[in-house]
């Protein structure tokens, strides 16, 4: 009973402080609406079913049967593994101030971190709990690395993928997820804006002046280069991506590659896995709106109809090219279309949202098809073609998008408290900008990691042990035993 | 005594087995096997990557007959499992030196 004590006395210091700023003329307290928390509390809990269950039957549906338990037994761990880290310090570094590649430690074992504490949305003085935040964040930090395992399945060993996926949360995820997420809020932007007003004499003025430039500068590198990404597309697809062509690389084909038979031991998983995604995917996209607003509505609408319409477009391209429409082809455009709208989902319109999908799809289907076989790189599960190459269709879709001449929303200035003019240049050099720094970090970074683990651990198991299949070997179980 | 297997094509089982019962064979074994001989597999296409798939789905059944009953038994299978096209199976027959019934210790014909 004891530990509630700490808790209840800093509610009723808040309580107090609250009392006394509400009698004073100082700038409204942020509130915390009960609405927007409850519905965070459920988009978090909706990422997490993205990954595990979603993510892991998606895998391993697609691989062979001697292997679908090594599969899901990376993507749990990941999961697992990530959580503390994150808990840990993953918050910390990536949400506090610092430099505007990385946070600090401040916030390290969420040190200060309470019940009452409030976290900033994308609304002026409309906050959420921090906590509900920092498990929101968190679960994009675990499905991040887990989507990379998708490249090189079959063959990696476990000890290296446990090594391995702390250094890459570490190095390269928390990095890009502060560059380009991590802000000073509405709030504080506001309050320094009001405070500037307010300045009567040029001195005031001037140090008005300073201190919201101060706080403006207190920004990623990427968000302050006026990249958007509403809800990852760089972040984690982009960035999860290239990591994994690397690895594909770096780890090299599986044994038997282009000439033994490897198809999906059971696309029904692989189905049941990519349904758990795009139910999941709106916790992800609209949950990324941190409230419960009209453009959480609109993130949900373009997760509904770009979705649609690349595995639509998926599945008919293929129809006309190879003959037949294969399950595999819808379900790898739906997730295609997913990863494309995640940038642009809360600022699109529905119908740029289609378009964005028809093209996703059919690009993705070309570079995982005919890019993939051209190069002959072994991408087990097109971690590459779809994630990173959907990723960038829609952060370059994104700057298009948002122009609210095509029925975008805009990028709101909190300076001036509406929406700014668009400028096609401006934003796409923003965004190409974003996708070129990401590939740079994550590409040459992941590189530097695997070298690291192959010479610790070493990266790929034996030919022996992945003829008889990775369950056996690495983990000592079946994943069927029939 | 002798051993009659055979490969057929999987939908034929049940018509195999009651050409059988008719001719007063109340015994098999079956396997699900795969294999080809004249019949050509097919192409699956899986994202991008093509495989070709020669080994087909076949029922291997095997039953122990008496010597004097091989023949009967080969036109009742044949007669049942035949469809005409590419593909059907083959038949082949086996010397059986001895058979015993597990439950009772009963030999060779009164094993079968």
């Amino acid at each position: 009973m004891s530990f509630k004590i700490p808790y209840r006395a800093g509610f009723s210091v808040a309580l107090l402080a609250a009392m006394v700023a509400a009698t004073s003329a100082f700038a409204d307290e942020p509130t915390v609406n009960k609405g927007d928390n409850a519905w965070m509390l459920v988009s978090t809990v909706l990422v997490l079913l993205m990954t595990i269950p979603g993510l892991a039957l998606f895998y391993g549906g697609l691989v062979r049967a001697k292997n679908m338990l090594s599969v899901l037994t990376h993507v749990f761990y990941t999961v697992c593994i990530v959580t503390l880290i994150w808990a840990i310090y993953g918050y910390s570094l990536t949400f506090t101030g610092g430099s505007s590649l990385i946070g600090g430690f401040s916030k390290a074992f969420l040190a200060g971190v309470t019940t009452d504490s409030k976290a900033a949305t994308f609304s002026v003085g409309a906050n959420i709990s921090e906590l509900v935040y920092i498990c929101f964040q968190m679960t994009f930090a675990a499905i991040t690395p887990a989507l990379i395992v998708g490249a090189f399945a079959e063959r990696m060993k476990f000890s290296a993928l446990a090594l391995f996926i702390p250094l890459w949360v570490t190095f390269i995820y928390f990095p890009i997820a502060h560059m380009v997420w991590y802000w000073a809020g509405p709030d504080a932007i506001d309050t320094a804006v009001k405070a500037l007003a307010a300045a009567t004499d040029d001195a005031a003025k001037k140090t008005a002046q300073a201190a919201l430039d101060e706080v403006m500068a207190d920004a990623g590198l990427i968000f302050s280069w006026g990249a958007i990404d509403f809800a990852g597309g760089t972040v984690v697809h982009i960035n999860a991506g290239i990591a994994g062509l690397v690895g594909a690389i770096m780890v090299g084909k599986r044994t038997g590659f282009g000439k033994e038979l490897m198809p999906p031991h059971s696309l029904t998983m692989t189905m049941i896995g990519a349904s758990l995604l795009w139910v999941g995917w709106f916790g992800f996209n609209a949950g990324s709106n941190l409230e419960a607003t009209g453009t959480a509505a609109l993130a949900m609408t373009n997760t509904f109809v770009a979705t649609a319409a690349a595995a639509m477009s998926w599945m008919f391209v293929e129809w006309m090219v190879k003959g037949k429409p294969s399950l595999l082809g819808a379900l790898s455009g739906c997730i295609a279309g997913l990863v494309a709208v995640t940038p642009a989902s809360g600022f699109a319109g529905p119908m740029g949202a289609i378009v964005l999908g028809l093209v996703a799809g059919a690009v993705c289907l070309f570079f995982c098809s005919a890019v993939k076989n051209a190069l002959g790189y072994d991408d087990s599960l097109d971690v590459f073609g779809v994630h990173c190459v959907g990723g960038i269709i829609g952060a370059l879709a994104t700057g298009i998008l948002v122009n609210p001449a095509l029925g975008g929303t805009g990028i709101f200035d909190y300076t001036v408290g509406k929406i700014a003019d668009y400028d096609f240049v401006t934003q796409m050099t923003a965004q190409i900008k974003a996708v070129l720094l990401t590939l740079v970090w994550s590409g040459v970074g992941s590189a530097i990691l695997y070298f690291i683990v192959n010479l610790i651990v070493g990266l790929r198991v034996s030919v022996d042990k992945e003829r008889e299949g990775l369950d056996l070997t690495d983990h000592g179980e079946r994943a069927y035993n029939m | 005594m002798k051993i009659v297997m055979a490969v057929i094509k999987p939908f034929k089982l049940d018509e195999v087995r009651d050409a059988l019962t008719a001719i007063g064979v109340h015994g098999m074994t079956v396997t699900e096997v795969k294999g080809y001989g004249r019949q050509k597999g097919h192409t699956e296409i899986y994202r991008g990557t093509e495989y070709a798939v020669s080994f087909l789905p076949k029922l291997k059944i095997e039953v122990a007959v008496a010597s004097n009953q091989v023949d009967k038994v080969i036109d009742a299978i044949t007669g049942a499992a035949k469809t005409g096209q590419i593909g059907d199976g083959k038949i082949f027959v086996f010397g059986l030196d001895h058979a015993v019934r597990i439950r009772t210790g009963e030999t060779d014909a009164s094993a079968l």
